[in-house]
């Protein structure tokens, strides 16, 4: 089995990875966004959104200076051995990627303005637990928020007489405020359930999900690509310089809601859409979305 | 659509003569400045003590990068805009006490601060948002930082770039602004986006 140290060596690698590679799923959608576009200011931009990930390849670079909060979602078997040690195994492989990387440093103190200089802090980094019956392994993906990103976000709760159209036009209307501001084209995550707080947590788990990837239920899927095909049809484009390519994807998580409060989440994510997993078994780690790094 | 080959110092007069959709690149001397620098900025200059750099005629950048530290130097590994729409707050009023020509960030600005480079001369350009290494790769030196206790995101970075660009020009001193002309256009386009949802 892993030992705490192989493994705070490996995470602490997957996050700094996160900083520098894309994810394969999304340099595909940006290149595929650019092969279809029309508008040559809009084609310029997403060229230079290609050539930057190229330069960042190449120089082992921070594709973007501001490389996030660092959040983990982790899925861990009940029999995990080192299941306890999590917390501090993440919290320490956090400082020591913002060391080698480098990382920017962006956790501040609410009160002070203070930055902790490591990206670590109260709560920080931001940990969601699942726990997997009958497992001894754990998948862990780490996911590098942007803060531009973050602005246009919204949770809020609606009569839920105005139904699901009413949680899709609240999604359209933010992406139609937020313009160029959240680095466009963007991932949308909507999140649906009883309350804005369970509602917000499923929005922004919906952005792990691959591009192109759909529902497991066929009537949200529908809702799915309705929401992608209305949201471009805004126009912003690329860094809301106009062209067909506002969002990349938009994805859906829904939880049962409660009979008198719809609430929804809206969650934005850049183009820079920054997350990477790694599985813990009793045989080792390997690497889900970079799996060059098990070479390195 | 001019393309400009600017070098720091910038003249008014020079300034002026740029329109929405020019393309700009810069080589000389570019100044870092976030929310806090700005409000420090403001700060100092409301109680009429002197900045540590002088903006007059030259370019701020809305960036707070990845900085390396190799010996006693600095070195900028990734030099992405950030959002400039939080700097509304301070820009018209930064302009008119600064005198800086070039404001760069990305995402676009408002009505105040589009007013301001109107009447003080002066225009707003957009870098690639998330182009943190393409944007390193024009930035020659890390000449000196100032305000580092506001920490690093949000220090003032004093820049040596060489060509750093292709910058679009997004607000002119003529009284356009590009993404509140593109606001209009997507806002004829809201109709058509609610009736694929069923609106």
């Amino acid at each position: 089995m892993i030992t705490e140290n192989e493994l705070k060596e490996s995470i602490t690698k997957l996050v700094s990875a996160t900083a520098i590679y894309l994810p394969e799923d999304v340099k595909k959608a940006l290149n595929d966004a650019y092969e279809r576009e029309t508008n040559p200011v809009a084609k310029s931009v997403l060229k230079s959104i290609i050539d930057n990930i190229r330069v960042a390849e190449e120089g082992k670079k921070p594709l973007c200076q501001d490389t996030g909060t660092v959040i983990f979602y982790i899925e861990a078997g009940e029999k995990f051995p080192l299941l306890g040690k999590l917390p501090r195994i993440l919290r320490e492989a956090t400082i020591k990627a913002t060391e080698i990387t480098p990382l920017r440093p962006n956790a501040v103190d609410i009160v002070t303005g203070k930055n902790s200089g490591n990206n670590t802090g109260e709560y920080i980094p931001w940990i969601e637990w699942d726990i997997v019956p009958d497992s001894d392994s754990a998948t862990i993906t780490v996911v590098l928020k942007g803060g531009g990103s973050e602005s246009p976000s919204l949770a809020k709760t609606i009569p839920p007489g105005l139904g699901i159209k009413g949680v899709l036009k609240t999604a359209i209307d933010v992406i139609f405020e937020a313009g160029a501001k959240p680095c466009p084209p963007v991932v949308v995550g909507v999140g649906m359930g009883p309350a804005a707080d369970i509602a917000m947590k499923l929005a922004k788990k919906a952005l792990l999900r691959p591009i192109g990837s759909r529902h497991r239920r066929e009537e949200i899927a529908e809702l799915e690509e309705k929401l992608l095909k209305a949201i471009n049809a805004l126009g912003w484009g690329p860094h809301g310089v106009g062209g067909l390519t506002t969002a990349l994807d938009v994805h859906i998580e829904a939880a049962h809601r409660h009979p008198a409060a719809l609430s929804l989440g809206v969650a934005t994510m850049c183009w820079a859409c920054r997350r990477a997993s790694l599985r813990v078994t009793d045989t080792g780690v390997e690497f889900l979305t970079h799996p060059f790094l098990g070479g390195e | 659509m001019t393309e400009y080959k600017l070098t720091t110092p910038i003249s008014e007069e020079d300034v002026r003569k740029i329109r929405v959709g020019d393309i700009l690149y810069i080589t000389g001397r570019v100044y870092s400045a976030r929310d806090a620098g700005h409000r420090r900025a403001l700060e100092l200059l409301n109680s009429g003590k002197p900045l540590p750099v002088d903006f007059r005629n030259m370019v701020v950048y809305h960036v707070g990068p990845v900085v390396k530290k190799v010996g006693d130097e600095w070195e900028i590994v990734s030099a992405g805009p950030t959002t400039s729409a939080r700097l509304e707050m301070y820009e018209a009023e930064f302009i008119e006490k600064t005198g800086v020509r070039v404001i760069i960030g990305k995402g676009g600005m408002g009505k105040k601060t589009a007013e301001a480079c109107k009447k003080f001369g002066a225009v707003y350009a957009i870098f690639t948002g998330g182009a943190g290494a393409l944007a390193a790769k024009a930035i020659e030196k890390v000449e000196g930082v100032k305000w580092l206790d506001l920490g690093i995101p949000e220090a003032l970075w004093i820049l040596k770039v060489k060509d750093f660009g292709p910058l679009t020009v997004t607000i002119d001193s003529a009284g356009r602004n590009f993404y509140e002309e593109m606001k209009e256009k997507v806002n004829e386009n809201l109709k058509e986006a609610y009736s694929i949802i069923g609106l």
